[in-house]
């Protein structure tokens, strides 16, 4: 277990992150990682592939899942509370913070799958690969659920979307 | 100019920057000759760079007490009392000074040997295996009394096999009727929930030793074996030769012992 001391506990602050960014919500993120550490002390003899940091999260992804289909199937939604709230006071300066802010909400406007592609390969720099295995999808559906992904937020970021949508929309409505 | 054509995967992974050195330039310079391309790619590489600005400070926080790794580990050892699971161990049935379980299997007409072992392990298996409720009586994290009890009534010291190299957890055991008297069950699940079962006992006359048998009945199938007078079965629904690896590793953890 000395081991799994060593190689896991450096990973913690990573799996803090990515769990945020799916739950938008640190009390929730805190005990999806937590049932994560659990689950992956109790489980580290049977672990087979070398790779601990896609074992971490893809436990961590699988419980992330169970969550979000609890949570659809209760028919209420997963609290979106201010991800970014509090989170900025140290050295980000106020405009940092907007930005910043900003792109976490248009972050979580994405569809779940496309948002854990693009924080698991953007933001905690999994191989395509090693993503494709923690989300259990081909390769190829990585690479295009991430070309979207991309797509989307940058067009989110760009203030085209919404500008264009909401054009669309009021001509069919008129 | 290069060969194989610049492709929208080409252009994620220039922006991730995981590309070949040699691709990377061949990007860099299809880049150049396509502005409007290069335009796009460089928005998405800003807003790589964005997002991660954005999360970096939640790496950055310390841990709350709740995510304390050691402890977790602390507290799990101290629950599970792994001495049970890293000494390598099968039922540890001590040999010699306890004759009674011999001469007592020359009484009945019943079956004996190997084929009743067989036999015992699979309707062991069939009643218990699928039962959601209690399919163990004293549960994996009860161990230490598991042992205890077991060995009280098999009137021998009993380890129990470890199947964590094989992808199996214990989930517990609980002891068995049979024709020749109390056996001791320990039942294993995988990640998959497929569920095998040991089953062992002291032998009665008949095949003190026997080599491991392969057998079958209905869907489960099994193998079986006796060393110096201690018989064994596993019992799970897993094809055999899925199956053998695990019965050889029950056979071998029982005779390093």
């Amino acid at each position: 277990m000395k081991d799994m001391l060593a190689q896991v506990e450096p990973l913690i602050p990573a799996l803090r992150r990515y769990a945020r960014a799916l739950m938008r919500n640190r009390a929730n993120a805190d005990d999806l990682v937590q049932d994560c550490l659990e689950r992956a002390v109790s489980r580290w003899h049977q672990r087979r592939d070398g790779n601990v940091r896609s074992w971490l999260f893809a436990i961590l992804h699988n419980l992330a899942t169970d969550r979000f289909r609890q949570a659809s199937s209760r028919g209420r939604h997963v609290s979106i509370e201010e991800a970014g709230e509090g989170e900025f006071q140290g050295g980000a300066v106020q405009e940092h913070r907007l930005m910043y802010l900003d792109v976490l909400d248009k972050l979580a406007k994405l569809p779940e799958e496309q948002r854990a592609v693009l924080l698991l390969v953007a933001v905690e720099d999994l191989s395509y690969a090693d993503a494709a295995k923690v989300l259990n999808i081909p390769i190829g559906t990585v690479m295009s659920r991430l070309s979207r992904a991309r797509e989307r937020l940058q067009q989110e970021l760009d203030g085209v979307a919404g500008a264009q949508g909401n054009v669309v929309i009021l001509r069919r409505q008129t | 100019m290069n060969n194989r054509p610049i492709t929208e995967d080409d252009l994620h992974a220039y922006v991730d920057d995981v590309l070949e050195p040699e691709r990377r330039a061949e990007v860099g310079s299809y880049l150049a000759d396509h502005p409007d391309v290069a335009k796009r790619v460089a928005g998405l590489a800003d807003q790589r760079e964005l997002l991660r600005a954005a999360l970096a400070p939640i790496a950055d926080e310390p841990l709350p007490p709740e995510l304390n790794l050691s402890r977790m580990i602390e507290g799990r050892r101290r629950r599970s009392h792994p001495a049970w699971w890293t000494i390598a161990a099968m039922l540890l049935l001590s040999v010699g000074g306890f004759g009674g379980w011999v001469a007592r299997g020359s009484l009945g007409m019943s079956p004996s040997g190997l084929a009743a072992l067989a036999q015992e392990a699979t309707y062991s298996y069939n009643v218990y295996a699928p039962d959601r409720t209690r399919p163990v009586e004293v549960r994996a994290s009860d161990t230490a009394q598991l042992v205890q009890w077991i060995s009280g009534r098999l009137n021998r010291p009993v380890n129990v096999p470890d199947l964590a190299n094989s992808g199996y957890r214990l989930m517990g055991g609980r002891l068995v009727a049979t024709q020749h008297g109390p056996a001791a069950m320990f039942m294993y699940d995988d990640d998959h929930g497929s569920r095998v079962v040991v089953l062992t006992r002291p032998m009665s006359n008949a095949d003190q030793n026997a080599p491991m048998t392969a057998h079958a009945d209905g869907g489960a199938t099994g193998f079986a074996w006796a060393d110096n007078g201690i018989g064994y079965s596993v019992v799970g629904e897993a094809p055999a030769e899925s199956l053998r690896p695990v019965a050889n590793e029950v056979r071998r953890q029982a005779r390093a012992i």
